[in-house]
Protein backbone atom coordinates (compact mmCIF):
# COMPACT_ATOMS: atom_id res chain seq x y z
CA UNK A 1 0.00 0.00 0.00
CA UNK A 2 1.51 2.93 -1.02
CA UNK A 3 1.08 5.61 2.17
CA UNK A 4 -1.25 8.53 2.52
CA UNK A 5 -0.48 11.83 1.61
CA UNK A 6 0.00 13.57 4.83
CA UNK A 7 -1.58 16.91 4.85
CA UNK A 8 -5.24 17.01 5.17
CA UNK A 9 -5.30 20.72 4.06
CA UNK A 10 -3.57 21.13 0.71
CA UNK A 11 -5.95 23.07 -0.69
CA UNK A 12 -5.25 26.41 1.76
CA UNK A 13 -1.68 25.52 1.84
CA UNK A 14 -1.73 25.45 -1.48
CA UNK A 15 -3.49 29.30 -1.85
CA UNK A 16 -1.65 30.78 0.29
CA UNK A 17 1.72 29.22 -1.19
CA UNK A 18 0.61 30.93 -4.68
CA UNK A 19 -1.26 33.71 -3.90
CA UNK A 20 -2.50 34.07 -7.95
CA UNK A 21 -4.83 31.18 -7.43
CA UNK A 22 -7.08 33.11 -5.79
CA UNK A 23 -7.10 35.22 -9.10
CA UNK A 24 -8.08 31.50 -10.23
CA UNK A 25 -11.48 32.12 -8.06
CA UNK A 26 -12.28 35.10 -8.41
CA UNK A 27 -12.17 34.42 -12.47
CA UNK A 28 -15.06 32.07 -12.06
CA UNK A 29 -16.70 33.95 -9.67
CA UNK A 30 -16.43 36.62 -11.96
CA UNK A 31 -17.60 34.44 -14.73
CA UNK A 32 -20.59 33.57 -12.99
CA UNK A 33 -21.33 36.64 -11.85
CA UNK A 34 -21.29 38.05 -15.17
CA UNK A 35 -23.81 35.12 -16.19
CA UNK A 36 -26.29 36.03 -13.58
CA UNK A 37 -25.70 39.59 -14.97
CA UNK A 38 -26.22 38.91 -18.61
CA UNK A 39 -29.28 36.40 -17.84
CA UNK A 40 -31.10 39.34 -15.64
CA UNK A 41 -30.73 41.91 -18.68
CA UNK A 42 -32.01 39.39 -21.05
CA UNK A 43 -35.11 38.96 -18.74
CA UNK A 44 -35.13 42.18 -18.62
CA UNK A 45 -35.20 43.15 -22.31
CA UNK A 46 -34.80 40.78 -24.59
CA UNK A 47 -39.00 39.97 -25.19
CA UNK A 48 -38.11 37.87 -28.11
CA UNK A 49 -37.18 34.95 -26.64
CA UNK A 50 -39.44 32.87 -24.77
CA UNK A 51 -40.27 33.05 -20.69
CA UNK A 52 -39.24 29.16 -20.26
CA UNK A 53 -35.80 29.62 -21.78
CA UNK A 54 -34.87 32.41 -19.71
CA UNK A 55 -35.99 30.89 -16.72
CA UNK A 56 -34.37 27.79 -17.36
CA UNK A 57 -31.37 29.51 -17.76
CA UNK A 58 -31.12 31.84 -14.30
CA UNK A 59 -31.92 28.31 -12.58
CA UNK A 60 -29.00 26.57 -14.85
CA UNK A 61 -27.12 29.70 -13.04
CA UNK A 62 -28.34 29.88 -9.58
CA UNK A 63 -27.77 25.91 -9.55
CA UNK A 64 -24.22 27.01 -10.85
CA UNK A 65 -23.27 28.84 -8.29
CA UNK A 66 -24.30 26.36 -5.35
CA UNK A 67 -22.67 23.46 -6.56
CA UNK A 68 -19.25 25.87 -7.47
CA UNK A 69 -19.60 27.57 -3.76
CA UNK A 70 -20.00 23.75 -2.46
CA UNK A 71 -16.70 22.65 -4.29
CA UNK A 72 -14.38 25.48 -2.98
CA UNK A 73 -15.71 24.64 0.33
CA UNK A 74 -15.33 21.11 0.52
CA UNK A 75 -11.94 21.54 -1.21
CA UNK A 76 -10.97 23.87 1.51
CA UNK A 77 -11.91 21.33 4.35
CA UNK A 78 -9.55 19.03 2.76
CA UNK A 79 -8.84 15.71 1.71
CA UNK A 80 -11.31 13.72 3.79
CA UNK A 81 -14.22 16.36 2.82
CA UNK A 82 -13.89 16.42 -0.35
CA UNK A 83 -13.52 12.10 -0.51
CA UNK A 84 -16.98 12.32 1.14
CA UNK A 85 -18.25 14.99 -1.20
CA UNK A 86 -17.70 13.17 -3.94
CA UNK A 87 -19.17 9.61 -1.77
CA UNK A 88 -22.32 11.46 -1.63
CA UNK A 89 -22.48 12.38 -5.44
CA UNK A 90 -21.69 8.95 -6.20
CA UNK A 91 -24.70 7.85 -3.99
CA UNK A 92 -27.15 10.24 -5.40
CA UNK A 93 -26.05 9.32 -8.82
CA UNK A 94 -26.61 5.76 -8.09
CA UNK A 95 -29.76 6.21 -7.02
CA UNK A 96 -30.76 8.18 -10.29
CA UNK A 97 -29.54 5.12 -12.31
CA UNK A 98 -31.06 2.38 -10.51
CA UNK A 99 -34.47 4.10 -9.87
CA UNK A 100 -34.62 4.39 -14.06
CA UNK A 101 -33.42 0.48 -14.31
CA UNK A 102 -36.20 -2.24 -13.66
CA UNK A 103 -35.08 -4.43 -11.16
CA UNK A 104 -36.90 -6.84 -9.37
CA UNK A 105 -37.92 -7.96 -5.42
CA UNK A 106 -34.59 -11.02 -6.48
CA UNK A 107 -32.56 -7.45 -6.51
CA UNK A 108 -33.04 -6.25 -3.07
CA UNK A 109 -29.74 -7.46 -1.72
CA UNK A 110 -27.46 -6.79 -4.10
CA UNK A 111 -29.01 -2.76 -4.34
CA UNK A 112 -28.23 -2.77 -0.40
CA UNK A 113 -25.05 -4.34 -0.98
CA UNK A 114 -24.37 -1.32 -3.68
CA UNK A 115 -25.81 1.79 -2.01
CA UNK A 116 -24.18 0.17 1.77
CA UNK A 117 -21.04 -1.49 1.29
CA UNK A 118 -19.85 -1.83 -2.30
CA UNK A 119 -19.91 2.32 -2.65
CA UNK A 120 -18.44 3.11 0.94
CA UNK A 121 -16.08 0.58 0.28
CA UNK A 122 -14.48 1.88 -2.72
CA UNK A 123 -14.32 5.54 -1.17
CA UNK A 124 -13.04 4.11 1.90
CA UNK A 125 -10.23 2.37 -0.76
CA UNK A 126 -9.56 5.67 -1.84
CA UNK A 127 -8.93 7.37 1.24
CA UNK A 128 -6.58 5.45 2.58
CA UNK A 129 -4.91 5.45 -1.05
CA UNK A 130 -4.90 1.90 -1.66
CA UNK A 131 -4.53 2.05 -5.30
CA UNK A 132 -3.92 -1.92 -6.00
CA UNK A 133 -7.55 -2.67 -4.53
CA UNK A 134 -9.63 0.41 -5.30
CA UNK A 135 -9.07 0.09 -8.90
CA UNK A 136 -10.00 -3.68 -9.25
CA UNK A 137 -12.60 -3.59 -6.32
CA UNK A 138 -15.84 -3.07 -8.61
CA UNK A 139 -14.64 -4.61 -12.12
CA UNK A 140 -12.98 -7.87 -10.65
CA UNK A 141 -14.91 -8.47 -7.40
CA UNK A 142 -18.07 -6.69 -7.41
CA UNK A 143 -18.52 -7.77 -10.98
CA UNK A 144 -18.21 -11.38 -10.11
CA UNK A 145 -20.12 -11.37 -7.07
CA UNK A 146 -23.30 -9.18 -7.45
CA UNK A 147 -24.48 -11.62 -10.02
CA UNK A 148 -24.04 -14.20 -7.77
CA UNK A 149 -26.05 -12.73 -4.91
CA UNK A 150 -29.23 -12.06 -7.74
CA UNK A 151 -28.59 -15.79 -8.97
CA UNK A 152 -29.07 -16.96 -5.28
CA UNK A 153 -32.34 -15.50 -4.59
CA UNK A 154 -33.63 -17.66 -7.71
CA UNK A 155 -35.50 -15.61 -10.04
CA UNK A 156 -34.46 -15.58 -13.21
CA UNK A 157 -36.79 -13.08 -15.25
CA UNK A 158 -35.05 -10.99 -17.03
CA UNK A 159 -31.62 -12.06 -15.35
CA UNK A 160 -29.35 -11.10 -17.86
CA UNK A 161 -30.65 -7.66 -18.42
CA UNK A 162 -31.15 -7.03 -14.70
CA UNK A 163 -27.23 -8.44 -13.54
CA UNK A 164 -26.15 -6.08 -16.23
CA UNK A 165 -27.75 -2.79 -15.60
CA UNK A 166 -26.86 -3.38 -11.76
CA UNK A 167 -23.33 -3.73 -13.15
CA UNK A 168 -23.11 -1.10 -15.35
CA UNK A 169 -24.60 1.55 -12.32
CA UNK A 170 -22.02 0.62 -9.97
CA UNK A 171 -19.02 0.94 -13.24
CA UNK A 172 -20.70 4.51 -13.50
CA UNK A 173 -22.01 6.40 -10.80
CA UNK A 174 -19.49 4.44 -8.50
CA UNK A 175 -16.34 3.81 -9.91
CA UNK A 176 -16.00 6.31 -12.84
CA UNK A 177 -16.99 9.12 -10.62
CA UNK A 178 -14.22 7.55 -7.56
CA UNK A 179 -11.53 8.76 -9.66
CA UNK A 180 -12.17 11.92 -9.59
CA UNK A 181 -11.08 12.05 -5.79
CA UNK A 182 -8.44 9.20 -6.35
CA UNK A 183 -6.91 12.30 -8.42
CA UNK A 184 -5.51 13.42 -4.87
CA UNK A 185 -3.70 9.82 -4.53
CA UNK A 186 -1.09 11.10 -7.17
CA UNK A 187 2.25 11.43 -6.33
CA UNK A 188 3.93 13.33 -8.59
CA UNK A 189 7.49 15.17 -8.19
CA UNK A 190 7.51 18.58 -7.40
CA UNK A 191 3.98 19.00 -7.45
CA UNK A 192 3.60 18.03 -3.96
CA UNK A 193 0.41 18.34 -2.23
CA UNK A 194 -1.48 20.44 -4.68
CA UNK A 195 -3.19 17.21 -6.20
CA UNK A 196 -6.46 18.77 -5.37
CA UNK A 197 -5.50 21.50 -8.11
CA UNK A 198 -6.24 18.66 -10.49
CA UNK A 199 -9.45 17.91 -9.03
CA UNK A 200 -10.53 21.55 -10.02
CA UNK A 201 -8.56 22.02 -13.70
CA UNK A 202 -10.91 18.50 -14.66
CA UNK A 203 -13.76 19.29 -13.49
CA UNK A 204 -13.53 23.20 -14.53
CA UNK A 205 -12.27 22.04 -18.12
CA UNK A 206 -14.85 19.57 -18.80
CA UNK A 207 -17.64 21.44 -17.41
CA UNK A 208 -16.57 24.55 -19.15
CA UNK A 209 -16.81 22.29 -22.51
CA UNK A 210 -20.60 21.37 -21.25
CA UNK A 211 -21.31 24.97 -21.44
CA UNK A 212 -19.61 25.82 -24.30
CA UNK A 213 -21.16 23.07 -26.40
CA UNK A 214 -24.75 24.78 -24.98
CA UNK A 215 -23.76 28.59 -25.86
CA UNK A 216 -21.67 27.56 -29.23
CA UNK A 217 -24.81 25.17 -30.06
CA UNK A 218 -27.62 28.05 -29.04
CA UNK A 219 -25.78 30.70 -31.07
CA UNK A 220 -25.02 28.91 -34.26
CA UNK A 221 -25.60 25.55 -34.62
CA UNK A 222 -27.83 23.65 -36.92
CA UNK A 223 -26.42 20.35 -37.95
CA UNK A 224 -27.07 17.88 -35.44
CA UNK A 225 -24.49 15.02 -34.30
CA UNK A 226 -27.01 12.22 -33.42
CA UNK A 227 -30.69 13.30 -34.04
CA UNK A 228 -32.32 10.07 -32.53
CA UNK A 229 -29.93 10.67 -28.87
CA UNK A 230 -30.33 14.09 -28.56
CA UNK A 231 -31.73 17.37 -29.70
CA UNK A 232 -29.36 19.68 -28.58
CA UNK A 233 -25.87 18.42 -29.41
CA UNK A 234 -24.80 20.16 -33.04
CA UNK A 235 -21.58 20.31 -34.53
CA UNK A 236 -20.80 23.64 -34.51
CA UNK A 237 -21.64 23.25 -30.35
CA UNK A 238 -19.31 20.22 -30.33
CA UNK A 239 -16.48 21.57 -32.26
CA UNK A 240 -16.61 25.35 -30.80
CA UNK A 241 -17.02 23.61 -26.91
CA UNK A 242 -14.52 21.65 -27.77
CA UNK A 243 -11.84 24.09 -28.58
CA UNK A 244 -12.49 27.01 -26.41
CA UNK A 245 -12.78 24.52 -23.34
CA UNK A 246 -9.16 23.23 -24.55
CA UNK A 247 -7.78 26.92 -25.40
CA UNK A 248 -8.61 27.71 -21.77
CA UNK A 249 -7.66 24.07 -20.25
CA UNK A 250 -4.15 24.99 -21.87
CA UNK A 251 -3.96 28.63 -20.39
CA UNK A 252 -4.60 27.07 -17.13
CA UNK A 253 -1.27 25.01 -17.50
CA UNK A 254 0.22 26.48 -14.34
CA UNK A 255 -2.39 24.89 -12.13
CA UNK A 256 -1.16 21.72 -13.43
CA UNK A 257 1.92 19.60 -13.43
CA UNK A 258 1.76 20.20 -17.70
CA UNK A 259 3.08 22.35 -19.83
CA UNK A 260 0.99 24.50 -21.67
CA UNK A 261 0.53 22.10 -24.84
CA UNK A 262 0.56 18.86 -22.75
CA UNK A 263 -2.83 20.94 -20.43
CA UNK A 264 -4.36 21.36 -23.98
CA UNK A 265 -4.07 17.69 -25.34
CA UNK A 266 -5.27 16.47 -21.90
CA UNK A 267 -8.08 19.06 -22.02
CA UNK A 268 -8.78 17.63 -25.61
CA UNK A 269 -8.88 14.42 -24.39
CA UNK A 270 -10.88 15.00 -21.38
CA UNK A 271 -13.64 17.57 -23.04
CA UNK A 272 -13.99 14.93 -26.21
CA UNK A 273 -14.87 11.73 -23.70
CA UNK A 274 -17.23 14.16 -21.87
CA UNK A 275 -18.87 14.84 -25.04
CA UNK A 276 -18.88 11.12 -25.64
CA UNK A 277 -20.33 10.54 -22.00
CA UNK A 278 -23.40 12.99 -22.75
CA UNK A 279 -24.02 11.05 -25.91
CA UNK A 280 -23.63 7.78 -23.91
CA UNK A 281 -25.51 8.84 -21.24
CA UNK A 282 -28.49 10.40 -23.34
CA UNK A 283 -28.91 6.99 -25.21
CA UNK A 284 -29.62 4.89 -22.37
CA UNK A 285 -32.08 7.81 -20.84
CA UNK A 286 -33.40 7.85 -24.32
CA UNK A 287 -34.06 3.85 -23.57
CA UNK A 288 -35.83 4.46 -20.62
CA UNK A 289 -37.81 7.24 -21.98
CA UNK A 290 -36.78 10.58 -19.75
CA UNK A 291 -35.32 13.34 -20.52
CA UNK A 292 -33.53 13.86 -17.32
CA UNK A 293 -31.98 11.66 -14.59
CA UNK A 294 -33.55 13.09 -11.78
CA UNK A 295 -34.96 16.40 -10.04
CA UNK A 296 -32.67 17.49 -7.79
CA UNK A 297 -30.65 20.47 -9.36
CA UNK A 298 -32.86 22.69 -10.42
CA UNK A 299 -32.56 23.98 -14.26
CA UNK A 300 -29.90 20.88 -15.23
CA UNK A 301 -32.10 17.73 -13.85
CA UNK A 302 -30.45 14.99 -11.63
CA UNK A 303 -26.91 14.82 -10.46
CA UNK A 304 -26.51 12.76 -13.27
CA UNK A 305 -27.37 15.33 -15.98
CA UNK A 306 -24.43 17.09 -14.30
CA UNK A 307 -21.66 14.18 -13.78
CA UNK A 308 -22.50 11.90 -17.27
CA UNK A 309 -18.81 14.02 -18.92
CA UNK A 310 -17.32 13.86 -15.72
CA UNK A 311 -17.73 10.03 -15.67
CA UNK A 312 -16.55 9.26 -19.06
CA UNK A 313 -13.66 11.81 -18.67
CA UNK A 314 -12.36 11.14 -14.80
CA UNK A 315 -11.20 7.97 -15.46
CA UNK A 316 -9.07 8.49 -18.53
CA UNK A 317 -7.87 11.84 -16.94
CA UNK A 318 -6.36 9.87 -13.97
CA UNK A 319 -4.59 7.26 -15.83
CA UNK A 320 -3.19 9.39 -18.76
CA UNK A 321 -1.82 11.77 -15.70
CA UNK A 322 -0.83 8.84 -13.03
CA UNK A 323 1.02 7.09 -16.30
CA UNK A 324 2.74 10.06 -17.84
CA UNK A 325 3.40 12.14 -14.19
CA UNK A 326 2.96 10.04 -10.94
CA UNK A 327 4.92 8.01 -9.46
CA UNK A 328 3.08 6.06 -7.17
CA UNK B 1 -49.70 13.71 29.63
CA UNK B 2 -51.99 13.67 26.86
CA UNK B 3 -51.19 17.14 26.31
CA UNK B 4 -47.57 16.34 25.67
CA UNK B 5 -48.53 13.68 23.39
CA UNK B 6 -50.51 15.54 21.37
CA UNK B 7 -48.94 18.67 21.99
CA UNK B 8 -44.78 17.83 21.51
CA UNK B 9 -44.85 13.66 21.15
CA UNK B 10 -47.06 13.39 17.84
CA UNK B 11 -46.07 16.65 15.97
CA UNK B 12 -42.03 15.65 16.47
CA UNK B 13 -42.94 11.75 15.39
CA UNK B 14 -44.73 13.18 12.65
CA UNK B 15 -42.25 15.71 11.62
CA UNK B 16 -39.05 12.39 12.37
CA UNK B 17 -41.24 10.09 9.80
CA UNK B 18 -42.06 12.70 7.04
CA UNK B 19 -38.67 13.22 6.78
CA UNK B 20 -36.62 10.06 7.21
CA UNK B 21 -39.24 9.16 4.46
CA UNK B 22 -38.43 11.75 1.97
CA UNK B 23 -34.39 11.21 3.10
CA UNK B 24 -34.85 7.79 1.82
CA UNK B 25 -36.83 8.34 -0.89
CA UNK B 26 -36.43 11.91 -2.47
CA UNK B 27 -40.04 11.84 -2.85
CA UNK B 28 -41.80 14.47 -4.88
CA UNK B 29 -45.14 15.32 -6.21
CA UNK B 30 -45.95 15.85 -9.81
CA UNK B 31 -49.15 17.76 -10.99
CA UNK B 32 -50.85 16.55 -14.24
CA UNK B 33 -53.93 18.39 -14.41
CA UNK B 34 -55.13 22.21 -14.71
CA UNK B 35 -56.64 23.01 -11.24
CA UNK B 36 -54.25 25.62 -9.53
CA UNK B 37 -56.47 25.08 -6.48
CA UNK B 38 -56.83 21.40 -6.12
CA UNK B 39 -56.89 20.53 -2.90
CA UNK B 40 -57.27 24.11 -1.45
CA UNK B 41 -61.11 24.73 -2.89
CA UNK B 42 -62.91 22.13 -1.62
CA UNK B 43 -62.32 18.72 0.28
CA UNK B 44 -60.38 16.22 -1.96
CA UNK B 45 -60.54 12.39 -1.41
CA UNK B 46 -57.01 11.28 -2.61
CA UNK B 47 -57.50 7.50 -3.87
CA UNK B 48 -54.26 6.01 -4.68
CA UNK B 49 -52.49 2.47 -5.45
CA UNK B 50 -51.74 0.39 -2.57
CA UNK B 51 -48.52 -1.48 -2.67
CA UNK B 52 -46.73 -0.49 0.58
CA UNK B 53 -46.90 0.04 4.43
CA UNK B 54 -45.47 3.40 3.54
CA UNK B 55 -47.67 4.84 0.77
CA UNK B 56 -50.04 7.04 2.80
CA UNK B 57 -47.38 8.32 4.39
CA UNK B 58 -45.01 9.48 1.04
CA UNK B 59 -48.86 10.65 -0.36
CA UNK B 60 -48.96 12.79 3.19
CA UNK B 61 -45.18 14.09 3.10
CA UNK B 62 -45.57 15.60 -0.71
CA UNK B 63 -48.51 17.52 0.68
CA UNK B 64 -48.40 21.42 1.27
CA UNK B 65 -48.28 21.87 5.05
CA UNK B 66 -51.93 23.91 4.89
CA UNK B 67 -53.42 20.63 3.40
CA UNK B 68 -51.34 17.91 5.14
CA UNK B 69 -53.06 19.67 8.08
CA UNK B 70 -56.83 18.84 6.81
CA UNK B 71 -55.93 15.27 4.88
CA UNK B 72 -56.75 12.18 7.34
CA UNK B 73 -55.64 8.80 6.04
CA UNK B 74 -58.42 6.46 6.38
CA UNK B 75 -56.91 2.76 8.18
CA UNK B 76 -58.30 -0.37 9.22
CA UNK B 77 -59.78 0.09 12.96
CA UNK B 78 -58.94 -3.43 13.64
CA UNK B 79 -55.38 -3.16 12.90
CA UNK B 80 -54.79 0.76 14.09
CA UNK B 81 -56.14 0.17 17.63
CA UNK B 82 -54.56 -2.83 18.51
CA UNK B 83 -52.06 -1.49 20.86
CA UNK B 84 -50.97 1.50 22.10
CA UNK B 85 -48.14 2.61 20.43
CA UNK B 86 -50.31 1.60 17.08
CA UNK B 87 -52.95 4.12 18.09
CA UNK B 88 -50.53 6.95 19.13
CA UNK B 89 -49.41 6.73 15.40
CA UNK B 90 -52.62 6.14 13.81
CA UNK B 91 -54.72 8.58 15.61
CA UNK B 92 -52.34 11.04 17.44
CA UNK B 93 -49.60 11.38 14.58
CA UNK B 94 -51.62 10.94 11.28
CA UNK B 95 -55.04 11.65 12.52
CA UNK B 96 -56.43 8.60 10.87
CA UNK B 97 -60.00 8.14 10.12
CA UNK B 98 -60.33 4.75 11.27
CA UNK B 99 -63.08 2.83 9.65
CA UNK B 100 -64.42 -0.93 10.78
CA UNK B 101 -63.72 -3.52 8.02
CA UNK B 102 -65.22 -6.63 8.84
CA UNK B 103 -68.94 -5.83 7.56
CA UNK B 104 -70.79 -8.28 9.92
CA UNK B 105 -69.40 -7.70 12.58
CA UNK B 106 -69.28 -3.77 12.57
CA UNK B 107 -71.17 -1.49 14.90
CA UNK B 108 -70.83 1.30 12.68
CA UNK B 109 -71.02 2.50 8.65
CA UNK B 110 -67.83 3.48 7.26
CA UNK B 111 -68.93 5.25 3.97
CA UNK B 112 -70.85 6.99 6.59
CA UNK B 113 -68.15 7.89 8.88
CA UNK B 114 -65.96 9.07 5.90
CA UNK B 115 -68.61 11.38 4.17
CA UNK B 116 -69.27 12.95 7.30
CA UNK B 117 -65.53 13.95 7.77
CA UNK B 118 -65.73 15.61 4.21
CA UNK B 119 -68.87 17.39 5.30
CA UNK B 120 -66.97 18.68 8.43
CA UNK B 121 -64.10 20.21 5.25
CA UNK B 122 -61.81 17.23 6.06
CA UNK B 123 -59.71 15.35 2.61
CA UNK B 124 -59.16 12.13 2.82
CA UNK B 125 -56.67 9.13 1.65
CA UNK B 126 -58.39 6.13 0.44
CA UNK B 127 -56.67 2.73 -1.35
CA UNK B 128 -59.92 1.40 -3.53
CA UNK B 129 -58.00 -1.55 -4.51
CA UNK B 130 -58.88 -2.66 -0.73
CA UNK B 131 -55.62 -4.32 0.38
CA UNK B 132 -51.89 -4.01 -0.80
CA UNK B 133 -51.67 -5.17 -4.43
CA UNK B 134 -48.86 -7.82 -4.39
CA UNK B 135 -49.07 -9.05 -8.06
CA UNK B 136 -47.94 -7.80 -11.38
CA UNK B 137 -50.87 -6.77 -12.49
CA UNK B 138 -51.06 -2.32 -12.37
CA UNK B 139 -53.91 -2.32 -10.27
CA UNK B 140 -56.34 -5.06 -8.70
CA UNK B 141 -60.02 -4.17 -9.43
CA UNK B 142 -61.47 -1.13 -6.94
CA UNK B 143 -63.90 -1.94 -4.14
CA UNK B 144 -67.05 -0.14 -4.34
CA UNK B 145 -66.49 2.21 -1.25
CA UNK B 146 -65.33 5.04 -3.36
CA UNK B 147 -68.51 4.99 -5.33
CA UNK B 148 -70.43 4.58 -2.40
CA UNK B 149 -68.60 7.30 -0.70
CA UNK B 150 -68.77 9.49 -4.18
CA UNK B 151 -72.77 8.88 -4.07
CA UNK B 152 -73.15 9.91 -0.38
CA UNK B 153 -71.11 13.20 -0.81
CA UNK B 154 -73.20 14.24 -4.12
CA UNK B 155 -76.61 13.17 -2.04
CA UNK B 156 -75.70 15.51 0.39
CA UNK B 157 -74.74 18.47 -1.48
CA UNK B 158 -71.70 18.50 -0.86
CA UNK B 159 -68.84 19.51 -3.22
CA UNK B 160 -65.62 17.18 -3.45
CA UNK B 161 -62.43 16.65 -5.63
CA UNK B 162 -61.89 12.97 -6.24
CA UNK B 163 -57.99 12.53 -6.99
CA UNK B 164 -56.35 9.96 -8.86
CA UNK B 165 -52.61 9.91 -7.26
CA UNK B 166 -50.14 7.10 -8.38
CA UNK B 167 -47.31 6.38 -6.19
CA UNK B 168 -44.33 4.99 -8.13
CA UNK B 169 -41.38 2.93 -7.26
CA UNK B 170 -42.32 2.31 -2.85
CA UNK B 171 -42.85 -1.24 -3.93
CA UNK B 172 -39.13 -1.48 -5.22
CA UNK B 173 -38.05 0.68 -2.08
CA UNK B 174 -39.36 -1.88 0.41
CA UNK B 175 -40.65 -4.95 -0.99
CA UNK B 176 -42.52 -7.06 0.96
CA UNK B 177 -41.00 -9.13 3.17
CA UNK B 178 -37.33 -7.17 3.42
CA UNK B 179 -36.72 -4.86 6.35
CA UNK B 180 -34.03 -2.60 5.01
CA UNK B 181 -34.97 0.33 2.56
CA UNK B 182 -33.43 0.62 -1.17
CA UNK B 183 -32.90 4.26 -1.38
CA UNK B 184 -34.28 4.58 -4.63
CA UNK B 185 -36.24 7.68 -6.07
CA UNK B 186 -40.13 8.21 -5.64
CA UNK B 187 -42.55 10.30 -7.78
CA UNK B 188 -46.46 11.02 -6.75
CA UNK B 189 -48.38 11.64 -9.65
CA UNK B 190 -51.44 13.63 -8.82
CA UNK B 191 -54.38 13.20 -11.78
CA UNK B 192 -57.76 15.35 -12.30
CA UNK B 193 -60.73 15.27 -10.26
CA UNK B 194 -62.85 12.13 -11.35
CA UNK B 195 -66.21 13.54 -10.74
CA UNK B 196 -69.47 11.16 -10.47
CA UNK B 197 -71.70 11.29 -13.07
CA UNK B 198 -74.71 10.12 -14.08
CA UNK B 199 -73.66 6.35 -13.93
CA UNK B 200 -73.47 3.16 -12.64
CA UNK B 201 -71.31 1.70 -9.95
CA UNK B 202 -69.53 -0.53 -12.54
CA UNK B 203 -68.68 2.65 -14.89
CA UNK B 204 -67.36 4.79 -12.38
CA UNK B 205 -64.96 2.48 -11.08
CA UNK B 206 -63.74 1.18 -13.88
CA UNK B 207 -63.31 5.08 -14.91
CA UNK B 208 -61.70 5.81 -11.76
CA UNK B 209 -59.64 3.02 -12.16
CA UNK B 210 -58.49 3.90 -15.54
CA UNK B 211 -57.59 6.94 -14.74
CA UNK B 212 -55.57 5.98 -11.93
CA UNK B 213 -53.69 3.28 -13.80
CA UNK B 214 -53.17 6.38 -16.87
CA UNK B 215 -50.87 8.21 -14.21
CA UNK B 216 -48.64 5.28 -14.37
CA UNK B 217 -47.62 5.70 -17.58
CA UNK B 218 -46.73 9.86 -16.93
CA UNK B 219 -44.08 8.26 -14.33
CA UNK B 220 -41.58 7.47 -17.27
CA UNK B 221 -42.50 10.72 -19.60
CA UNK B 222 -40.98 14.12 -17.89
CA UNK B 223 -42.68 16.91 -16.72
Amino acid sequence: MSDTPASTNAFAETMSARPELTWLFIGIFGLLMTASIVSFLLKKFAKRIDHKTLENLQDRINSWWVMIGLLVFVCLLGRTATIVFFAICSFMALREFLTLSDTRKGDHWSLILMFFVALPLQYWLINISYYGVYSIFVPVYCFLLLPVIAALRGDTTRFFERVAKVQWALMICVFCLSHVPALLNLTIPGFGERTVMLIVFLLLVVQLSDVMQYVWGKLFGNKLIAPSLSPSKTWVGFLGGVASASLVGAALFWITPFNPWQAGLISIVITVMGFLGGLVMSAIKRDCGVKDWGHMIRGHGGFLDRLDSVVFAAPIFFHVTRFFYSTS
Amino acid sequence: MSFLTTHLAAPMTEFAIRQGSQLITGARAFHHHDDEQQGFARPCVYFANHRSHGDFVLLWSVLPPKLRAVTRPVAGADYWSKSPFRKFIGQDVFNALLVERNSKERTEDPIGKMADAVTYGDSLIIFPEGTRNMGEDKLLPFKSGLFHLARTLAERGVEADFVPVWIDNLNRVMPKGEFIPVPLLCKIHFGASVPLNDEDKQTYLERASNRLADLSGEDRGNV
